[in-house]
């Protein structure tokens, strides 16, 4: 799908393409860490073989765990806020969808073209937030409260290091377009050596490991699963959702699992270029969304290699190494990223 | 007064006001997309699904006995000084997200007024840590 067919196709058929690939965006990664990190992988970890039933391997095991969550009743607890309660898990999808908006996949393989895309990216991923704190409040349930509670108090306090670990990223490439950012990449170079460009994980190392630290917390994986600790608050905000609702949560959660990695990978290896092949070719719109995918899960494999391995962290922990440690590396981070770019 | 520089063109916009703003119709048509796919996921449950309501279905859980009083208890918020840090910094965030954009300009003049304004910005994560607030008591 080159420029010049794009540029031909009506604007209402470019728009259908988009949510098709917008579907193969959010569904394809998303079901490959299910299977291939949560089931599998945690399985070898942990010395067992995981599913095997459901079709070779148990990779039908998505589908037959979708078809029995599709045949759950939905219920609703007494006294909740029903309305509130129904939309919750929609909101959480919603803004997991839109997150990809920004993230291009090859020169013309992109959704949207937003000038600030980075930080409209950032912008939408703490919709989520809203969706959590509904599910809490609504179901009327005072651990579902805690945890919807102390999922805000986690998510407001590691968006900060988040944001400003890419602003270091921004800094250095000097522009807000996820595209420009792929391309400024691209044509760097480190000591003049310009063979694989300059990919920041190698000049703002300290901001990637914020980032993934952020990022890991954001989503709340373990070592960071306080709002869902099954020890102390049950299921957290979950504990009263039910059925296909549940794995709307469940979907959410890891489909923004692989919005976070794209961004990362957009960021911080290079996004979808390859050195050798030309910026602009045509075949990078068919090679790019495999080096989009080989690099997300590059990122998902490190965030599930913690999760496996650490114990969860205690609630003041939590939030002293967010605002003690975190935050000022960070901000050491940008006004050093910023005196380097400056004198260079 | 630093000379600032012309903006340069490629930052500034990628085509017309009408690429702009279709590329924000294109974010609301995948929020279209995004409550479809959701709704009619959960309109296929609803054809699938038993509906067999009983009282003791609905009660909340609460570790196994019957839950005391109203789930939306009185409960400490630990963390409100957190948030008002969070906004102060968030707000900071805005304001250093442009200047990033034109560091190569701005040049030494840029990263001066930048290097007080972060300075001012950790003077009060400083105070807040020396205060004691940053505990989760």
């Amino acid at each position: 799908m080159s420029a010049v067919v794009l540029a031909e196709l009506a604007y209402w058929q470019v728009s259908i393409l988009r949510v098709l690939g917008l579907l193969a965006a959010v569904l394809l990664p998303s079901g490959t860490i299910v299977y291939l990190f949560l089931f599998k992988m945690m399985s070898f970890m942990q010395s067992r073989l995981g599913p095997m039933e459901a079709g070779p391997y148990g990779s039908m095991q998505l589908l037959a765990e979708v078809g029995k969550f599709l045949q759950k009743e939905d219920l609703f607890p007494d006294g909740a806020d029903r309305k509130v309660f129904a939309w919750a898990p929609i909101v959480v999808v919603a803004s997991t969808f839109i997150m990809y908006t920004v993230v291009p996949f090859g020169p013309d393989a992109w959704f949207a073209n937003i000038p600030t895309g980075i930080y409209f990216a950032l912008a939408v991923s703490s919709v989520s937030v809203i969706g959590i704190l509904m599910a809490g409040w609504a179901s009327a349930n005072k651990y579902s409260l805690m945890g919807g509670l102390r999922s805000a108090g986690q998510l407001i306090a590691y968006e900060l290091p988040l944001v400003l670990a890419v602003l270091g990223v921004v800094i250095q490439a000097g522009t807000m377009d996820m595209q420009g950012i792929v391309a400024a990449q691209r044509n760097g170079e480190i000591f003049g050596i310009g063979f694989i460009g300059n990919p920041y994980i190698i000049t703002q190392f300290v901001g990637f490991a914020v980032f993934m630290i952020a990022m890991q917390a954001e989503l709340t994986q373990p070592p960071f699963d306080m709002p869902v600790a099954e020890s102390e608050l049950v299921a957290g905000y979950l504990t009263e959702y039910s059925g296909f609702r549940f794995l709307l949560f469940f979907i959410g959660e890891y489909a923004t699992a692989g919005a976070f990695s794209a961004i990362a990978a957009v960021l911080f290896l290079g996004g979808w270029s390859l050195p050798g092949i030309g910026f602009d070719a045509d075949i990078m719109n068919v090679l790019g969304p495999i080096v989009m995918l080989t690099k997300m899960m590059l990122i998902v494999f490190l965030v599930m290699w913690f999760r496996f391995t650490y114990p969860r962290l205690r609630e003041d922990q939590l939030q002293i190494f967010a605002w003690k440690y975190l935050i000022p590396i960070s901000l050491v981070n940008i006004a050093v990223t910023a005196v380097l770019k400056v004198a260079f | 007064m630093a000379n600032l520089g012309p903006l340069n063109p490629s930052q500034v916009s990628s085509g017309t006001v009408s690429d702009f703003l279709r590329s924000y119709l294109t974010v609301g048509i995948f929020l279209g997309v995004a409550v479809t796919i959701v709704s009619a996921l959960l309109g296929v449950s609803a054809l699938l699904r038993p509906n067999k309501p009983s009282p003791q279905k609905s009660i909340v859980y609460e570790s196994g006995v019957d839950p005391v009083g109203t789930g939306w208890s009185q409960s400490q918020v630990r963390y409100y000084i957190f948030a008002l840090l969070f906004v102060m910094f968030d707000v900071e965030a805005v304001f250093i997200f442009p200047w990033a954009v034109r560091l190569e300009a701005y040049g030494v003049f840029g990263l001066v007024e930048m290097g007080i304004f972060i300075f001012v910005l950790f003077l009060g994560l400083v105070y807040a840590w020396r205060k004691g607030v940053l505990r989760w008591v």
